[in-house]
């Protein structure tokens, strides 16, 4: 009996997380995906009913502004994020003293909820007690900024809100990425006259083409699932200016009671997300052979 | 870049004064850019610190940037206990009960399964483990909007509907993935031979894990529980799927204090209240920043 124990004891231990994996991960999967075939309203139902929820969400101009706004705020916020990542990095790789608190301050944000980033900012941005009248107090009084309450604008208050929170640690990675770099072609370079700007543009920044990688996965990562960002400093408004994939599922879920829109629109994120993370997780898991 | 002399061949003093001067002003430039990045990110804590020290009328009157003139913790005693979350105007303090009581057992069970997750992961393979790890990997990425409305159903089928139980278990389930991640990638750093070593000397599979691996776990605990810990405390999403009125998590309460309609608009208990909501984390993260980037760099990178 012990040696039964003993024998089957590492699939044992491993068993109960992966039956939750299994069910809650991929049996919901595929429950919301199979519902997204349904008429489902108020409460799901289990009849399968063809594409007609997908043909709704092509039809619907609020999903089409959701996905505009992935569009836009996954491009700049990734752009942005990693361009200011890189530049701290290489900034901080500067032999510079202060660089313990000054790494300290650029990560601080990672550390707080996208809801308390998204009320700080609402406040900042806020038109009129905000930036605004610090302008005007400047003696620029004819500053104007209320891209919180202009629809074609407000998505970029996200953009700002969300590059704020996250370039921090894409700094962090690309430090760690400078660090590694091989120091011995670097230290050639330099006898060789190269200037310094040049090392970085030839040599250091593209042997770091794996951070870029990293940086942008887990940066395309947080702009599907944004949320709560958008939900603390909009609230998807003004109306729905600035809903995302995210928000949409969540509004047809529990405000509009309309699950087979819902499920819909959470196979699409799903589809998205596995599209970036698939071909990611399989050259990162594939064993090397080298 | 201290050795770029070494390239001059002339030893003009002039040169050398030139290039000396330079390297001053650049370096200048340097700091003076590091120090604008550092006022861009301080910039938001300090607003909302000063904010929340200010009267209201200072506030309508003053400037977003200035120091307060009084500084008033009235504000603060409000978002602790006096503000409306909706119809409830107890301020955040029950919330911030409730996020205590659903991130102490849903931090401390997904550490332990991760812990032992790992452990068999990276020493124990079997046939097909590989493709196990992966398929659990998988579901940390996935987008959590993809499970709620099943999870909401199977909560209630379990009578765990709007219940702090019902929360640990979302979070424990979620949270799995990346525990078993970053364990594994710790334990697989062990030789095997050291397991073959201690198999062969008699000891069994939970023996090995007790005496070997869990002296040396210390580290990756301290990454895991912060990483676990600043996840859960800072989650919306589920917090706001699935719990109801006295469960609600403080990020949700946060959220309703915020945007409430009613009565006059409070910025100053907004921004105490944020400061109250973020201040768990963030101690975490100044007392153990080191710990607190390892597991961020963890989740990206392979180990």
């Amino acid at each position: 009996m012990t040696e039964w124990l003993e024998k089957h004891a590492p699939k044992m231990v491993l068993a109960p997380s992966f039956i939750a994996i299994l069910v809650f991960v991929y049996g919901f999967i595929g429950w919301t995906a199979y519902v997204s075939f349904t008429r489902s309203k108020l409460l799901p139902k289990y009849d399968l009913k063809g594409t007609i929820q997908y043909e709704r969400l092509a039809d619907s101009p609020r999903f089409e502004v959701a996905l505009t706004n992935l569009a836009i705020f996954g491009v700049l916020f990734i752009l942005f994020a990693t361009i200011i990542g890189l530049t701290l990095a290489i900034l901080l790789d500067q032999k510079i003293r202060t660089e313990g608190p000054l790494r300290t301050i650029y990560l601080y944000p990672m550390a707080l909820s996208f809801i308390v980033t998204g009320t700080a900012w609402k406040w900042i941005l806020n038109p009129g007690l905000g930036i605004e009248s610090v302008m005007h107090d400047l003696g620029w009084t004819d500053f104007a900024f209320n891209w919180l309450v202009d629809p074609n604008l407000a998505i970029y208050t996200v953009v700002i809100a969300g590059v704020w929170q996250s370039s921090g640690f894409v700094m962090a990675l690309f430090l760690a990425g400078l660090r590694s770099v091989d120091n011995e072609v670097i230290r050639a370079a330099m006898v060789d006259g190269v200037s310094t700007p040049r090392i970085y543009m030839s040599i250091i920044i593209p042997s770091m083409a794996p951070i870029f990688l990293s940086a942008f996965i887990v940066l395309s990562h947080l702009a599907i699932k944004s949320f709560d960002l958008v939900i603390a400093l909009t609230g998807g408004g003004p109306g729905y200016a600035t809903d995302m994939p995210a928000t949409f599922m969540y509004a047809m879920a529990f405000s509009r009671g309309d699950i087979g829109q819902a499920a819909s629109s959470a196979t699409v994120m799903m589809v998205i997300v596995t599209a970036i993370i698939v071909p990611y997780l399989y050259s990162e898991l594939r064993p090397r052979h080298d | 870049m201290t050795d770029i002399s070494v390239n001059s061949v002339s030893s003009e003093k002039n040169a050398a004064r030139i290039r000396l001067a330079q390297r001053i002003a650049l370096r200048f430039g340097l700091y003076a850019m590091l120090l604008v990045f550092a006022l861009y990110y301080l910039m938001p804590l300090f607003v909302m610190l000063t904010t929340s020290l200010k009267s209201l009328d200072e506030i309508r009157t003053g400037s977003l940037l200035s120091l307060p003139r009084d500084i008033d913790f009235t504000s603060w005693a409000t978002a602790w206990s006096g503000a409306c979350t909706g119809i409830q105007c107890d301020g955040l303090q029950p919330f911030f009960w409730n996020s205590v009581l659903l991130s102490v057992p849903a931090v401390f069970l997904s550490t332990l399964l991760g812990a032992v997750n790992g452990y068999v992961l990276a020493q124990w393979r079997f046939k097909g483990s590989n493709i196990l790890f992966a398929l659990m990997l998988f579901g940390c990425f996935i987008p959590f909007q993809v499970v709620i409305l099943p999870m909401a159903i199977v909560l209630g089928k379990l009578q765990l509907a709007g219940t702090i139980g019902g929360l640990v278990l979302v979070h424990v389930v979620y949270g799995i993935g990346f525990t078993t991640l970053f364990f594994r990638n710790f334990y697989v750093t062990v030789p095997q031979e050291l397991v073959k070593a201690a198999k062969v000397d008699g000891a069994g599979f939970f023996r090995i894990f007790y005496s070997i691996f869990l002296p040396i776990s210390p580290p990756i605990i301290v990454v895991t529980v912060i990483w676990q810990f600043t996840q859960i405390w800072n989650d919306f999403l589920f917090g706001v799927s699935f719990s109801q009125a006295g469960t609600q998590p403080i990020t949700v309460a946060l959220n309703n204090i915020v945007n409430s309609t009613t009565g006059v608009k409070e910025y100053n208990v907004d921004m105490a209240a944020a400061i109250i909501a973020a201040l768990p984390t963030l101690i975490v993260y100044v007392v153990a920043g080191k710990y607190f980037i390892r597991g961020l760099t963890a989740g990206s990178v392979k180990g």
